[in-house]
């Protein structure tokens, strides 16, 4: 009797993480661009890349809580190192990612130690500063980084020897699509292990936690350093699927682009960045012919749309939608 | 001193000008339930926040058994043994109460790192987080957010954390604070039923209860340690029947 009652629990959490149908429809409709837009598979690539940096934010964001205004950093530090290998004549696309991810996990685990100590307005300061002093030793080192005029001189050797980056961006989405799919894999996992449960409970109340012995710093630094490797590698996609890294990789406004990202599609859910990035770059696409000032007033005004109406993002409001359809059913 | 499960020596702290620990000596021997009284802003609260490494005191020291834990972070004194509660409510909304308490027993057994293998792959502390809601008779609502707990729930909850770090000494700051009179009689039978391992300090105004559970008590005033005894003779001292007993009457 004991018995059946403690697996009630067990199985209780168990059903918080199974996959659920949707999960499954939302991961095959991701190969739909492969026969429906064969012509848009550059931008597919590009969106998968986003998703990919939004995820990484929603792991220290939507998860552990900690704000940053810098995290395009480890993007760009990962595009830097993925393009300077290939330029420097190694041109191997999966040991060039996996060298960047270690390089942007480096980053990360250093900057961690002074992340970890602040929250807040202190912390938003802070990764700020962090992401403006990178972007601006990028620029100054020109002699390594080409400066304003971006890395020049990229070249990628064929993916697994065979498949060729062509100008289609097959090759590009292919690559890009399934080093998310692994990233995703990894993020969901972490998210519900229990680490996963104690950065909920560091966003949930992070002054509850060092009064029931949880070491919060520690968890930090780890969370920051395993977002910064997701971050490097969405930046190192970038730079092997364009063969080329521009300063923009490390701008503030790429900062705060995928911030725009996660708030819009909720953040908290996993799912968030990667449906953010997916609206938010269609959106972009669709508007390139209008003068860009005016693509911000309009993300402007989606912003404060969103923030006022869905405060937990696209996805917030679509699980309440279905929460009132079961209620009333 | 070596008999003591905690105690503290000559503990100083003062905001600014405002002095709200003054020279605090402390012993609390294990398996005792004293009861800490005094009027607001005696500081009471901050003195459990100096004891937890909450703030750090500008003076004095702070002792679990033989050892010194003045240096200690937080953290570290709630793996060493002292464990505190809170005057209001300081939960974790969006967990269910399973979750949370689950999330303390983690980080006891060290499973709180692991971010590879899977929450329920952890069934042992399930299972201890579940017995330990079982017994605040809990165990109903633990799959419910901790916001849509009653009120009552969530002052048990915060209880039931508490004890999932299977503490040594146990501060509870004002634990009935805003439960109703018979809700807090349950509350307390549940304190009352705690492990006599454990240690217990407890904040708390209803001198009913104070003088029903306690076996020694400490009057604080003005961040001073007004004095000490047994319910016998504080409910005697005609300091304490001035400021508390004649007030109490009252309501
Ligand atoms: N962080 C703080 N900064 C300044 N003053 C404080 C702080 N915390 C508490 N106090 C003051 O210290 C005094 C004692 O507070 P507290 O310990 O909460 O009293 P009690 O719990 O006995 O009611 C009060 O006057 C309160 O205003
Ligand atoms: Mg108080």
């Amino acid at each position: 009797m004991t018995s059946a009652a403690v697996a009630e629990p067990q199985r209780y959490l168990e059903t918080q993480i199974r996959w659920r149908p949707v999960e499954i429809a939302f991961w095959l409709a991701t190969l739909l661009p492969f026969v429906l837009t064969p012509n848009y598979l550059v931008l597919a690539s590009q969106i998968a890349i986003t998703a990919l940096f939004a995820l990484s934010l929603d792991l220290i964001l939507g998860y552990a809580g900690i704000v940053s205004l810098g995290h395009a950093a480890y993007f760009g530090f990962g595009s830097y190192t993925a393009g300077l290998i290939a330029k420097w004549g190694w041109g191997e696309p999966l040991t060039g990612l996996v060298i960047a991810a270690a390089a942007a996990g480096v980053l990360g685990y250093l900057t961690s130690f002074i992340i970890a100590r602040f929250r807040h307005l202190a912390l938003i300061m802070i990764t700020l500063g962090l992401g403006l002093l990178l972007a601006e030793a990028a620029n100054s080192a020109s002699w390594l980084t080409g400066g304003a005029d971006g890395l020049q001189g990229v070249r990628m050797w064929k993916l697994f020897g065979v498949f060729q980056f062509d100008l289609y961006g097959t090759t590009a989405y292919t690559y890009a699509l399934a080093v998310l799919f692994v990233c995703f894999l990894v993020a969901r996992r972490l998210i519900n292990s229990p680490f996963g449960l104690a950065l909920r409970g560091i966003r949930e109340n992070a002054i509850r936690m060092p009064a029931i012995g949880a070491p919060t710093r520690a968890h930090i630094r780890k969370v920051y350093t395993i977002a910064a490797v997701m971050a490097g590698v969405a930046g190192a996609l970038l730079a092997q699927t364009t063969e080329t890294v521009s300063l923009e990789t490390l701008s503030f406004a790429r900062s705060a682009d995928v911030l725009v990202i996660l708030i819009l599609g909720g953040a908290g859910r996993l799912y968030g960045g990667l449906v953010g990035a997916i609206i938010y770059m269609v959106a972009r696409d669709q508007f390139s012919g209008i003068n860009p000032q005016y693509w911000y007033f309009w993300i402007g005004t989606l912003l404060v749309a969103v923030v006022i109406f869905l405060p937990n993002g696209v996805l917030g409001g679509a699980a309440r939608l279905v929460r009132l359809g079961r209620s009333r059913a | 001193m070596s008999t003591s499960a905690l105690s503290t020596r000559g503990l100083d702290k003062s905001f600014g000008s405002l002095v709200v620990a003054s020279d605090i000596e402390l012993d609390l021997p294990p398996g005792e339930r004293y009861a800490l009284i005094g009027p607001n802003g005696a500081g009471k609260t901050t003195l459990i926040n100096l004891i937890t490494g909450m703030l750090k005191p500008d003076k004095g020291q702070i002792f679990l058994g033989a050892d010194e834990i003045t240096m200690l972070r937080p953290e570290e004194r709630v793996k060493c043994g002292l464990v505190r509660t809170f005057q209001i409510n300081t939960l974790f909304p969006h967990l269910s109460a399973l979750e949370a308490v689950t999330l303390a027993v983690c980080e006891r057994r060290g499973y709180a790192g692991s971010w590879w293998e899977k929450l329920p792959a952890y069934g042992d502390a399930i299972e201890e987080a579940y017995a330990i809601l079982l017994s605040l008779r809990l165990a109903a609502s633990c799959y419910r957010p901790t916001r849509e707990l009653a009120y009552g729930q969530q002052r048990l909850l915060e209880i039931a954390l508490a004890l999932a770090t299977k503490p040594k000494v146990l501060l509870l700051d004002e634990p009935a604070a805003g439960v109703p009179q018979q809700e807090s009689a349950e509350l307390f039978s549940v304190i009352a039923g705690l492990s006599q391992e454990i240690a217990v300090l407890f904040i708390e105004h209803d001198m009913n209860v104070v003088f029903r559970f306690a076996h020694r008590i400490i009057v604080m005033a003005a961040g001073r340690i007004l004095l000490q005894g047994t319910p016998k003779e504080i409910a005697a001292d005609a300091r304490v029947r001035e400021v508390y007993l004649g007030r109490a009457r009252h309501g």
